[in-house]
């Protein structure tokens, strides 16, 4: 049976979220931004007459600034933003409990089975556009289809605030045309690829043979070809159901450029941290560590080994990726961003071979859930290594609740 | 266009519903609400913002009472 299925993309999310509490800056070019201060200074979101002035998200502020001198430019409340994708949300649960959250703007809503309360699909888009204007206060397009990849090319075809169908009839004429970076997942990369062979738009990639395009870009090549000939079929995941987490990571771009091993080490400590006890909630260890660092110039890279043991433990992942770290990198350049991750993930029930001559692994495990109790109960800041009051320009950040934003992936 | 801060006793109920009884002005006058037509969720075009609006008749005149997580506020 053919399902039905929304994607709903708030428009121009944090900057709708700002100007609907400064009216008096609807009619300026309004750009939401990164705190510059500590170096985030990037446009976040932009408000159509900053588009209209062609500011994109991402650029720095200064670049936006020239492209339109008169941008209003407003810090993020991520705070307020949850709130109002949490408010956003409860609209979509009023229609159907599988709302699956893409980022904090975007979600897919399954609503095959509330036809018969609600209306088709056209209708229930139309009443949700119409509630989120009414009471949330913002505007939103949707895309309404039979698959969720089609759904969201709909979604992004008429801004703001419009319902845009796309069905198994008419997707050729609306879905083909288009140029094949528009496609869910075909980025600058494969999109190079694709049109070194010829491949423009959706339809060329549709039209493909699915052996060529395999040769060409492995299994991706057969699933955006699946993607491309509305074929794709992948579940709108339940509210509340959790997607298979394969790694745990946290990464910074830290206030100053960090200048030496010390630097790096409480910058690794506080991710470290926030890696382990995002683990340890979720009932998982990790057997490998990565590492990632990126320098004052921008060039990046990450490397990964293993521990000696599955570990929940921020000390040991701690380690690990300062050894890593040691290893793999020079010091020709000051570094402006590092990154820990843990993957290989176990969990943490699993059954793991002992070390005869370790230290007490259960204790300091012990000691790190007590600690995650006192930071639950009295705040992140409550506890903290000795290490890290050092510098606390440089470690006053808190990765496990500051922000938690786009940790998503289409095949979890 | 604007909005400005007031002051409201309220009375919550054991339900949680909450009605606003009165409301004092910044300069400290006060107005009885005489009745509360609709309450819903609503965002405050004219003073931005989001919250829970109260329609309210204040000496016959129609006024829109937000509560925005807490703080109220009426539009100008």
């Amino acid at each position: 049976m053919a399902r039905t299925i929304l994607h709903v993309d708030l428009n121009n999310f944090y900057a709708s979220v700002e100007c609907l509490y400064r009216p008096e800056l609807r009619e300026l070019p309004v750009a939401v931004t990164g705190d510059a201060a500590a170096r985030h200074g990037i446009i976040l979101a932009k408000n159509n007459l900053a588009k209209g002035c062609g500011v994109k998200t991402g650029e720095a502020i200064w670049q936006a600034r020239q492209k339109c001198p008169g941008l209003v430019c407003l810090p993020a409340d991520f705070r307020r933003y949850l709130r109002f994708s949490r408010l956003a949300r409860a609209v979509y649960e009023d229609y159907t409990d599988q709302v699956e959250a893409f980022g904090i703007d975007e979600a897919w809503l399954d609503v095959t089975g509330s036809a018969r309360l609600f209306g088709d699909g056209t209708a229930i888009a139309d009443a949700i556009r119409r509630r989120l204007r009414e009471e949330v206060g913002i505007t939103a397009s949707v895309g309404v289809s039979f698959n969720k990849v089609f759904a969201k090319l709909g979604s992004d075809m008429r801004k703001p605030d419009a319902t845009t169908v796309i069905t198994a009839d008419n997707f050729r004429e609306l879905v083909w045309p288009l140029p094949a970076g528009e496609l869910l997942y075909v980025g600058r990369s494969t999109r190079s690829k694709l049109a070194n062979r010829a491949v423009y738009t959706i339809g060329d990639l549709a039209g493909r043979e699915v052996k060529a395009l395999r040769l060409l870009l492995g299994v991706w090549g057969e699933t955006l070809w699946h993607f491309a000939n509305g074929l794709d079929d992948s579940p709108v995941r339940r509210s509340g159901e959790e997607g298979f987490i394969r790694s745990v990571g946290n990464s910074t771009t830290t206030p100053r450029d960090l200048l030496s091993e010390e630097d790096v080490k409480l910058i690794v400590f506080v991710l470290a941290e926030s890696v382990a006890a995002r683990l340890r909630r979720h009932g998982l260890k990790c057997r490998t560590v990565a590492v990632s660092v990126r320098d004052a110039e921008l060039f990046s890279f990450e490397r990964q080994g293993k521990l000696a043991a599955p570990s929940c433990v921020s000390a040991d992942i701690a380690a690990r990726a300062m050894e890593l770290f040691r290893e793999h990198y020079g010091w020709d350049k000051p570094i402006r961003s590092v990154g820990v991750r843990g993957a290989e993930l176990v969990t943490a029930g699993s059954l793991t071979q002992l070390d005869m001559f370790a230290a007490d692994a259960a204790g300091r495990e012990a000691l790190e859930r007590t600690v995650d109790d006192l930071r639950r109960r009295f705040g992140p800041y409550s506890v903290r290594r000795c290490a890290l009051l050092q510098d606390r320009a440089l470690t006053g950040f808190n990765p496990k609740d500051d922000h938690v934003i786009h940790p998503i992936s289409f095949f979890r | 266009m604007g909005k400005t801060f007031v002051k409201v006793t309220a009375e919550h109920d054991e339900g949680g519903r909450v009605r606003p009884l009165a409301v004092t002005w910044t300069d400290g006058r006060r107005y009885e609400v005489d009745r509360v037509t609709d309450v819903r969720q609503a965002p405050s075009l004219k003073g931005g913002g989001l919250g829970v609006r109260y329609t309210c008749r204040i000496r016959g005149k129609e006024v829109y009472l937000f509560c925005d997580e807490g703080k109220w506020f009426v539009e100008r």
